[in-house]
Formats: C-alpha cells, structure tokens, sequence
C-alpha cells in the first residue's frame, strides 16, 4: 500500500486505507479515518508539508505524519 | 434563575467565533490573567433581567483531547479542571456550517460533558453558497440541544442569540447520544460493572466518559494499580480482540454517528469541488511564488511600520514631554519630583513611544490572521523553519519581535510542540525591535559615512539592513544550536488547518489590536516602571554638590561608579565607562542609551536631539592617548552588542511568566549576553588587528 508520504503529485482519487503512529488520535479525530477519501492537493517549497483535503477541508501535515497514512486509488 | 451565569463559548478554530463573541459582549470584555497560569481567557458580559451571563471566549480546539496549551486551556475549562473555578453552568458550542463534519465532532464530544448546551451555526450565508443546505431543526431534533443558525453579522440573528442566552435556552442530552458501536458498549460495560459504578466519587453523569478515558489514554490506565488495573486492561482486552483500540474505536463511532446525521440535515454536495480558496492557494502556496509572496508582505508591513508610524510617535512623545513637564513644575521640588519626572515619566515614556508601531504590526497580523494568509504563510515556510528547530507557526511571533519581543512571545502560544515553541522564545529577541532603532540611528548617522555605496544604496542604508539581517541570522543560528541540545518534547502531531479565506470584519481587527495593545502597555509597563525607578536610584545617589553640572553628578553616581568598574571588562570592546553607563541604563529599555548618552555629554537642548548628541560624541578625546573615543571601529562593535545582547527586562519577565521558571530567561540572559561579548570583542579586535 502505498503511503501518503510517497504521493508527489496532485491526486483527486485517494482513500484511506490504514491510519497508525503517535499521531494516530488526533489524525482520526480531524476526520482522517480509513474508508476516507482524500484529495492530495500540493507540496510545500521543501518538499514538506503537505496540503490534502479530508471531508471538505483542506489540512497541511509534515511528513512525520504523511507516513503513518496509508491510502489506494479507487474510482 | 441564578443570578450570575457562567457560560463557556467553545468551538473549533476559524469559526467565527471570534466575531460572534465581539458581536454578543461588545465593548463590556475583560482578559482574565491567573498567576502563573499562561493563556489569558477573555470574558464578556450579557445582562438580562436580573441576571448577569458571563460569556468565557475560549481557545479554539478541535477536540477534547488537548494537543496545545490553547487547547488545555480550553478543555479544562470545560471539565472544571482550571484552577481555582468550576465547570461552566453551560456551553455554547460554536460550529461551521461550511465544514459541519469536523466541527460535529467537537460537539458531540461536548454534550457527553452533560452540561447545558446549546449548538450555533455560523457562517450560514457562506454555506449557501456552496450550495449546502442545512437544516438547523432536523439537527436540533437528532442532537438533542438547542440549535441556533446565523451569521455572526447580522444583528438581528445576534439578537435572537441573544434572547435564546438570556432565557435560559440549553438542553442536557447526556453522555454517548452517538451511541458507541457494540462492541465497544460492552467493554464501557464492563468497565461500569466492574469498577466505575460501585466508585461513588465518579458521579453518574461522568461514568460513561471516565470508562472511555480509562479505554483511550494510557496514562490514565498507568494511574491504577491492583484489581482496578485489572478489570482496565480486561476490557481492553475485549476490544482488542475484536481488532479495535479504544481511542480509535471511539473516534470511528462518533464518526460514524455524524455520517448519519449529516445524511438527515443536510442536502447538497458535501465536498463541493475547487472552491475559490484552493485557486487563491495556487499562487499563495506556489513552490517559488509562495515564498516570494510572503517575503513582499513582510517589506510593505516594515515599509508601513516605519512610515505611517511617525507622526503618531511624535504626538506620544510630545505628550510625555507636557505631562513631565507639568508634573515638574507641579510636584515639589526635591527626590519625588526626580523620581517621578526623571524616573517613572521618562522609563514610561520610552517604551510607550513604541506603541504606534505595535499597534500598526497588530493591525497587519490582525488582517493576516483574519483573511487566513498566516496559515498559507506558515505551511509556506514550515519545511524550512522545522529544520532549524522551529515551526511554520513561528513565523507570526518572530514578525511581531520586529516591533516589540513582548507581544511576540505571548504569541508563540499557537505553537503546539512545546520544543519549537521553546526555541521560538528563546531567538525571539534577536530580531531588531523598535527599542533597538534610536540606538541604531544615532550611531549610524553619527560614523557611518553617507556615501553612496552602489547604484541608490548608501553605506548608512545598507548598514540599517544589515543589522536586521545579522539579527534574522543570529536567530537562524541559535536555533539550530538549541535544536541540537534541548531535549525532545515528545512527538506532537503536525496538522495544521488551511482555513477558507474570509475577508474579516474591520471591529475584530480593531478589537485585536486593541487588546494586544493593552497586554502591551500592561506587560512592558509594569516592568518599566519598576526598573526605571532602580535606575534612577542609581543614576541619581549619591546626589551631586552643588555647581556640579549633571554630567559630573552621573560620573559621581552609583551607575557612574559602576560603569568605571566595568571599564576593564569592557575596554576590549572598544567601550570606555561611559558607555559602560549607557550599557547598565539601557537595561531598561535599549533607547535609553540615547537618552543616558546625552546626559553624560551634557547636550544643552532637550536630551534626545541626535544632532549635537553626534557632534558631541565625534570630538570626545580619550584624554590619556589623545585619540578620539568613538571611531568607526567602535560604533560597529557597540552596533553588534546592541544587536545580540540582552537588554530588556520586560522580555526577560514575559519569557519567565510564559515558561514558569526562571531558568529559561536566566539562560537567554546568560547567552545573549555572551554572544554579545563575544562577537564585539572578535570584531573591535579583529578590525585593530587589521589596522582599521
């Protein structure tokens, strides 16, 4: 599965797959959850952060947490 | 009815809280301030017929599980964990109805609290725009409380809040009204069974929350020991074997709880695809044009800071000046007369004088803030930032160090890892503030030539923009050092809302700055005074004979007396003692060296004309070498100690109130000041070396 951390590009299409780390919590409970579809939206200057966009708002996070979020294609 | 109310005003960040507070309490706000306790909560006030509400505008938070010392404000106010008060007698949950999803969450986790509770929807035009519909009662018939639909604008929707407040109108659902899957129901039971519901301490309203606290955090499980520990770890356990944990469990159920809902009050798309904010971010945010962007900001905020805040700063000054003036010929003559004039007057003066220029940074973060260009600024910014030790957040704290370190480490509050925020702090101070521009001005002018260097540059100009830069680099450099050594703070999680951009109201702006302004005069102020009186104390004893002229009497003085025992330590800064005077009373504040410096010179018209000051200062002769005191060589050394050493004591104390201990200002003192030392002493001796 790939990690959101590996996406580089723009990518309408994601969905969360497995969400793990110390970061677990507060990733679900910003709405981050599996079954959630994601849109990958840009990178920072420096590669990190990154910008998504999760039930409707757009949310920047450091790779620390990018890599604890596994997502698919679908649709 | 009771009559004093208090009720707590929560919800998450960016929406529109804020504006909704100001609209409900008006101008009737006071900023509560606890010793010892460093997030200031702001109360207002709502009367009704023999009734007072107090309205408590908490930190935003996005749950109830604090990540930031905002958040743990919030959240212990309200459980009833804040010292020294209990929990509110109700809540208004504020929630975005353009992003009700995520804001659902928050709410569903505040009714479990069994208070009274009351839901507003805000931003409701905004959310018909996007097509949203939402239906305020259906969502009052599912949540069980009262809900309220309006735009924070309209006065007469505030109205209406207004009646629902005063007359009582709030609904105690009681805990899990999201109904927690099956699964996770029988471990809360087993947890009720076997522990919560034979401990009488545990009221019953709070018994269903205590057994998810005891499933979802460790430390509180680390807390038990025995059969209570047992009977713990047993319904873990059940979750577990059903592939859950209990914080993630929790979380999906209220998820799944709001998926529902929002499936019966809302019509429309639930994601409306490209808004305008994500087409604005396509420049803001660009890899190049992003960076650019920001660095344009940031001149025409300076360029507006140092421009517009003249007048304003004349008019300050010319105050002081009458009231001084009045209150010399006033006061009988004597100590109390020096002391008040001399003393407390020009202390005060000499940091209110700032004022303007704070004021009109406020009123550019507050537009920064208000439009949410400082989230874009910091998402910018963060990847660069985080490898010198801080966050995309520090950049609006080191921005206000420009004008005033004060209000810029109370602004490092946002910053979540308490590591960064630390750092933060800690380099703050680098930046050149006001205080540092008089001195700044008077030394240049007076030694560095006026010439033109290149094209329309001159080498008094590009001296002025090298100090700000060594400062920005200096703050680089300690950070990636503090980095290294201070210890970890643990993981904190990085997510960092994007808001929608707003274009925000002109009071919340006023209302802002008005209030950072005030933490300002109150913070400074109160240091000032105190400072500026031991420093007249050692400016003014032992008192002069009589026929002494007042530069003769400082020399004489206690400060005089020190700055001679500093000269040795001193002299290979290229400093004599009379700098050394103007070293110890600008620890005040650093203009004071403009003023002390025309005092020891003896300049005849009114203290601070940096004319004749510089003059004064060109022709000093040492009278044992014969050689001028001041030289190029020296104003440079004495440029850079200005620009690394620690001279400020209000700094000092807000870094002590914000931290708890006096280890961290003792610190930042102690290698400042060092620094300080250091880099004077490696230029003045380097250049005499090199024959300058």
């Amino acid at each position: 599965m790939p990690k959101l951390s590996d996406i580089l590009t723009p990518a309408e299409n994601l969905r969360v797959t497995r969400v793990t780390g110390p970061a677990l919590n507060r990733m679900l409970e910003m709405g981050i959850t599996p079954g959630t579809a994601i849109d990958f939206i840009r990178q920072a200057p420096l590669g990190f952060p990154i910008e998504i966009k999760v039930r409707g708002f757009l949310v920047a996070l450091r790779k620390s947490e990018a890599d604890h979020i596994e997502v698919d294609h679908h649709g | 009815m009771k009559t004093y109310q208090r009720i707590a005003l929560a919800g998450n960040p960016n929406t529109g809280k804020t504006t909704l507070f100001n609209a409900l309490t008006g101008l009737r706000q006071r900023v509560g301030n606890y010793p010892g306790i460093t997030v200031e909560r702001k109360s207002g006030f709502l009367k009704s017929a023999g009734t007072t509400h107090e309205i408590i505008d908490l930190p935003g938070l996005y749950s109830l599980n604090p990540t930031s010392k905002d958040e743990e404000i919030a959240w212990q106010t309200l459980t009833g964990t804040y010292p020294f008060e209990p929990e509110p007698d109700a809540v208004i949950v504020v929630a975005d109805a353009t992003n009700l999803m995520r804001n659902l969450y928050l709410v569903t986790q505040i009714t479990d609290l069994g208070l009274p509770t009351m839901v507003v929807l805000t931003m409701m035009d905004a959310a018909r725009e996007q097509d949203r519909l939402i239906n305020p009662q259906a969502l009052q018939d599912t949540l069980g409380v009262p809900v309220v639909a309006l735009n924070a604008r309209n006065d007469a929707e505030v109205d209406q809040l207004k009646d629902a407040i005063t007359a009582g109108n709030f609904a105690t659902p009681g805990p899990l009204q999201w109904k927690p899957s099956v699964k996770l129901q029988k471990a809360i039971n087993h947890l009720r069974t076997g522990l919560i519901d034979s401990n009488d301490a545990i009221p019953e309203r709070a018994a269903d929350l205590e057994s998810l606290r005891l499933l979802a955090q460790d430390a509180a499980l680390d807390a038990l020991t025995g059969d209570a520990r047992a009977v713990v770890v047993e319904a873990r356990q059940m979750l577990e074997k059903e592939g859950l944990n209990g914080s993630a469990a929790e979380v999906l159920d209220r998820y799944n709880y709001i998926d529902e809902i929002l499936q019966t009050v809302c019509a429309g798309p639930v994601d409306p695809r490209k808004s305008i904010t994500e087409t604005i971010d396509r420049v803001v945010t660009h890899r190049i044009a992003g960076p650019a962007l920001f660095m344009g900001i940031l001149l025409l905020v300076f360029q507006a800071i140092f421009s517009w805040a003249g007048p304003f700063m004349d008019l300050i000054d010319l105050g002081f000046i009458t009231a001084s003036n009045w209150l010399a010929d006033t006061l009988p003559d004597g100590l109390l007369n020096s002391l008040v004039v001399d003393g407390v007057m020009a202390g005060l003066g000499g940091v209110m004088i700032f004022l303007p220029q704070i004021l009109i940074l406020f009123f550019f973060i507050a537009i920064l803030e208000g439009t949410g260009y400082m989230a874009r600024a910091a998402f910018v910014m963060d990847g660069f930032m985080m490898k010198i030790g801080m966050h995309g957040k520090s950049v609006l704290p080191l921005m206000s160090g420009f004008a005033c370190a004060v209000p810029g480490i109370m602004a490092t509050r946002g910053i979540e890892n308490y590591k960064e925020r630390l750092i933060t702090m800690m380099v703050l101070p680098f930046m050149a503030c006001s205080a540092r521009l008089p001195v700044y001005a008077l030394l240049i002018s007076a030694f560095v030539p006026g010439d033109t260097a290149f094209l329309f540059f001159t080498w008094q100009g590009l001296t002025f923009f090298g100090l700000y830069l060594f400062g920005i680099v200096m703050a680089a450099v300690a950070a990636t050092i503090f980095k290294k050594f201070l210890p970890g703070a643990g993981h904190t999680p990085f997510l960092m809302e994007l808001p929608t951009y707003k274009i925000p109201a002109f009071s919340n702006i006023l209302y802002q700055m008005g209030e950072r302004g005030w933490i300002f005069i109150k913070e400074a102020g109160k240091i000032i005074i105190v400072v500026s009186m031991g420093l007249w104390v050692l400016a003014s004893f032992p008192a002069g004979e009589p026929g002494m002229s007042s530069a003769e009497q400082l020399e004489n003085s206690y400060a005089g007396q020190i700055g001679k025992v500093i000269e040795p330590a001193i002299e290979p800064l290229g400093f004599d003692w009379k700098i050394g005077i103007g070293l110890i009373t600008s620890f005040a504040a650093r203009e004071v060296l403009v003023a002390t410096m025309s005092t020891i010179y003896s300049v005849q018209s009114d203290d601070e004309d940096i004319t004749s000051l510089r003059e004064m200062m060109l022709s000093d002769v040492n009278p044992e070498t014969g050689e001028p005191v001041f030289t190029l060589l020296t104003a440079i050394s004495l440029l850079i100690f200005f620009a690394l050493a620690m001279q400020c004591m209000s700094t000092l104390a807000i870094v002590k109130r914000e931290t708890n201990s006096w280890k961290w200002p003792a610190i930042m003192f102690g290698y400042m000041t060092a620094l300080a030392y250091f880099m004077s002493f490696v230029v003045y001796q380097g250049g005499k070396l090199l024959g300058f």
